[in-house]
């Protein structure tokens, strides 16, 4: 099968995939009882029986499931994600504010888990039964047992309420005047707490992974000759061991990318960093379908076509690896 | 013609929405305060609720303002006049005051700006019997009404009446979706808005031709929206927040209390007027007999709930009328705990236990998650007088919600507001002509009182506040016999201000109201 019509098919299977979820989470969030209209008459503490009607007339909501689901994914067709009702924005529009903040986010704590985590998990490697390679398994399993939004509290009061390093919350303090190297400060002192939780879990895994996988190659022919050459115990373990230990690391880091963005959903809200996640969360209660569903469609698209681009990669990288 | 208060010295002399001012307030100062949502938009004429509330009653002037003792002030309106028959009111306006953009405010922009809310706004009954706004000259506009609309006053303050421009929201766009209800907003208010950006904050920088001399003191507030209650509370403690209205988490109330450098006021929030309850359905099921529901009223314990679930930080409401406004009647029939009379009055209906000790079965309903451990309370303790509880969750407010307006309920745990005058958030839980399925905080319990209906009837017709408070009292007293709702208390709104901060707000309208007297020390 040429590498042009595994593209092709594998965007095909794509497009059909993301129709399926657009009409599944269409049909499951319309399932639920009540709609935008009850959450607008709660923010507004209560509503007249005429501006409700007016509110699922203006939004379609009184018409009939096929209809304002045709109407949704003829409008996704069209590049149109629809109008947030509860923010009075078009949700593209939406979508494309956010994003920087959450990317930021998860971009910082994958680096931070990726760099800090290979290099526990090599210095744990060293020596199996050290005390060092227990302080990572013990970090580990702490790191993959307590959830964010509590290991992000705890944070929270240890650094913010008894020792008042960081600010509890938000991206950035407008009240802090100055140029760009001042503001760019403010933005890593907001974003230390929640990268720092966001990357606890990760760092866990990244240092298990990096642990295991040096031990398996240190076992290898190849560094028994490395150190018979006599070369220091430096040069084996980070030019020659390392290299080859990080390829599972790399693999799996991508395919990490779907359980981090979900990660900083929870983050986001403990730190109220104004990305996705707070914005899915505020969407959610209010129940603004729009934003919901452009939401989970931003996120499914982001992920097939992560999952199409690593598919094409392996293809292109290994030739023994067929299209199926 | 029937002078009511003319009061144009009154707005320079007093400074009546603060407590005693010890020093002279100062100028200037940025006041960080945070909200707890991200609001819909900014303009509380076309969006009621307090989120929008808070920027909008910066961001926009009203025509009064009210004190903390329910007084109306002076606010653009620098007096009015009701006539005799009370079928019209005289509004003059302050002369001078210009929008955000430096166009004078005229009688026209209030005439467009009543039309705007009566069209758009949520509450209808606010300015139903208005037929006219006759704008003789720039500065008076006469309000006509069908009949006499006593609620009128308090649906001119705060957020209840922004006075926006005409040239700018009349340009033929709905109100509702307006661009310019989020950026670059044109107000009449204190601020004028810098920035808004969802879920962040909220700009606003002083308006330096305030038609109010002198004011506002503050030359900028940011308005950081907070979700978390924890993260404002450890906020509010370290000094990064100075300033946060509309806090009712008992635990952190209790927790800042106790803290050196903030104060903790429970003062105002009477016209916001929320009080919780638990609601029956007096149509259907066990509830629909007026037995069952005195029963469980005997057998609930408002004070163990205030001091056990609420942590002692509210007071108890007897009636759906909020403690503090003056129609509130204190002296209907409280239902103190008495578990013997709760089994009496169940036996008499004919209510017999069964083997098991129970008589029949109920569900109880909440909507949000602060409910949670009330509605959780009701299980054992109705089952000492023999009625098995089920408690039913939503998974979001929309859920409860349909489920309470289409009348598929027991016993439901509700929070409602007053909204300033009766006639705007009391009717409608108790009007029969409310009784509206699909539609949340309408008559939900499908009461149905002739008298009630005339009560309030008359009430609502009469600007003599004795005569009001005479209705308003039978009104309560009946629905004291009937319980169509069990009152519980009022949600324990406090304002939480650093102590560098002056005249925090204490106003009915709690932090929906005007900062421009607010100011840093």
């Amino acid at each position: 099968m040429s590498l042009t019509h595994t593209i092709a098919k594998r965007i095909g299977w794509g497009l059909l995939l993301l129709i399926g979820v657009l009409i599944l989470n269409f049909t499951l969030i319309s399932i639920a009882p009540g709609d935008i209209a009850d959450s607008i008459a709660g923010d507004m503490g209560g509503a007249d029986a005429t501006v409700i009607e007016e509110i699922r007339e203006r939004y379609g909501l009184n018409q009939p499931f096929y209809v304002q689901l045709w109407k949704y994914v003829s409008g996704v067709a069209r590049l149109d994600l629809g109008f947030s009702y509860f923010y009075n924005t078009p949700v593209t529009q939406l979508i494309l504010e956010k994003l920087p903040a959450t990317l930021l986010l998860v971009f910082s704590s994958q680096i931070l888990a990726i760099v800090l985590g290979t290099l526990l998990g090599v210095l744990a490697a060293k020596k199996p039964n050290g005390i060092v390679s227990l302080l990572v398994t013990f970090l580990s399993l702490f790191g993959f047992a307590a959830p964010v939004f509590w290991s992000g509290i705890l944070l929270i009061i240890a650094f913010v309420s008894i020792f008042p390093l960081f600010p509890v919350g938000g991206m950035t303090d407008v009240t802090v005047e100055g140029g760009f190297f001042v503001q760019l400060l403010d933005l890593l002192h907001h974003l230390f707490l929640p990268m720092i939780t966001l990357a606890s879990i990760y760092l866990a895994l990244y240092s298990r992974l990096a642990r295991a996988s040096m031990l398996e190659v240190l076992g290898a022919d190849y560094i028994r000759t490395a150190r018979a050459k006599g070369l220091p115990q430096r040069m084996v373990l980070y030019k020659h061991a390392l290299k080859n230990a990080l390829g599972p690391i790399v693999t799996v880091a991508g395919l990490q990318f779907s359980a981090v963005m979900s990660g900083a959903v929870v983050v986001e809200t403990v730190f109220s960093w104004p990305g996705l996640g707070t914005l899915a969360l505020q969407s959610i209660l209010a129940r603004d379908t729009p934003t919901i569903m452009g939401i989970l469609f931003f996120s499914s698209f982001v992920v097939i076509v992560v999952n199409i681009l690593t598919d094409i990669t392996l293809r292109v990288i290994d030739p023994r690896i067929k299209a199926g | 013609m029937k002078k009511h208060l003319l009061a144009a010295t009154l707005a320079l002399t007093t400074v009546t929405t603060s407590a005693v001012v010890a020093e002279e307030p100062k100028q200037g100062g940025t006041l960080v305060m945070a909200i707890q949502t991200t609001p819909r938009h900014l303009n509380p004429a076309v969006q009621s609720g307090t989120a929008t509330g808070q920027p909008g009653t910066q961001l926009f002037a009203s025509l009064l303002r009210y004190d903390d003792g329910w007084e109306p002030q002076p606010y653009l309106a620098e007096s009015w006049e009701i006539s005799e028959d009370e079928l019209s009111v005289t509004i003059n306006l302050v002369e001078g005051a210009t929008f955000h953009d430096g166009k004078p405010i005229t009688s026209e922009d209030v005439a467009f700006s009543i039309d705007t809310v009566k069209a758009n706004h949520p509450f209808k009954s606010m300015f139903a019997p208005v037929t006219a706004v006759e704008t003789p000259d720039a500065t008076t506009a006469i309000i006509k009404l069908s009949e006499p609309h006593p609620a009128l006053m308090l649906a001119m303050s705060s957020q209840l009446l922004s006075i926006i421009p005409k040239h700018v929201y009349g340009d033929g766009q709905d109100p509702k979706a307006h661009p310019q209800n989020s950026e670059g907003v044109v107000g009449s208010g204190p601020f004028k808005l810098v920035e808004f950006k969802r879920d962040q904050h909220i700009i606003l920088e002083r308006y330096d031709d305030y038609f109010m001399e002198g004011l506002p003191y503050l030359d900028k507030i940011v308005m950081r929206i907070v979700k978390d209650g924890a993260a404002r509370t450890i906020a509010l403690e370290s000094g990064e927040l100075m300033l946060s209205g509309f806090e009712q988490e008992p635990r952190d109330i209790n927790r800042m209390k106790k803290k050196d450098t903030l104060d903790v006021s429970n003062a105002g929030y009477a016209a916001i007027g929320p009080v919780n309850w638990l609601a029956f359905n007096t149509q259907q099921g066990k509830t629909a007999d007026p037995a069952v529901r005195k029963a469980i009223a005997y057998a609930v314990d408002r004070n163990f709930l205030i001091k056990a679930i609420m942590l002692g930080a509210t007071q108890p409401a007897l009636t759906g009328i909020h403690p503090g406004s003056p129609f509130y009647d204190g002296s209907v029939e409280p239902y103190d705990i008495d578990l013997d009379k709760a089994n009496q009055i169940l036996d008499d209906a004919g209510y017999a236990k069964g083997d098991d000790g129970m008589r029949f079965p109920l569900t109880v309903d909440f909507g949000w998650a602060s409910a949670k451990p009330v509605a959780e309370y009701l299980k054992p303790q109705l089952k000492k007088v023999g009625i098995d509880i089920t408690v039913r969750s939503s998974a979001d407010f929309p859920t409860w919600a349909k489920r309470v307006s289409n009348h598929e309920f027991d016993i439901t745990f509700d929070n409602v507001f007053n909204w300033g005058d009766p006639v705007i958030g009391v009717h409608r839980t108790y009007s029969s002509q409310n009784i509206k399925k699909g539609v949340i905080w309408s008559n939900t319990q499908q009461y149905s009182n002739a008298r009630v209906d005339e009560l309030m009837a008359l009430a609502g017709a009469t600007n003599d506040i004795e005569e009001r408070k005479k209705y308003y009292a039978e009104f309560q007293q009946i629905l004291a016999d009937e319980l169509p709702l069990y009152p519980l208390y009022p949600s324990p709104y406090h304002t939480i201000s650093n102590t560098q901060v002056g005249n925090p707000p204490n106003s009915v309208w709690g932090t929906s109201h005007p900062l421009d007297r607010v100011y840093l020390k």
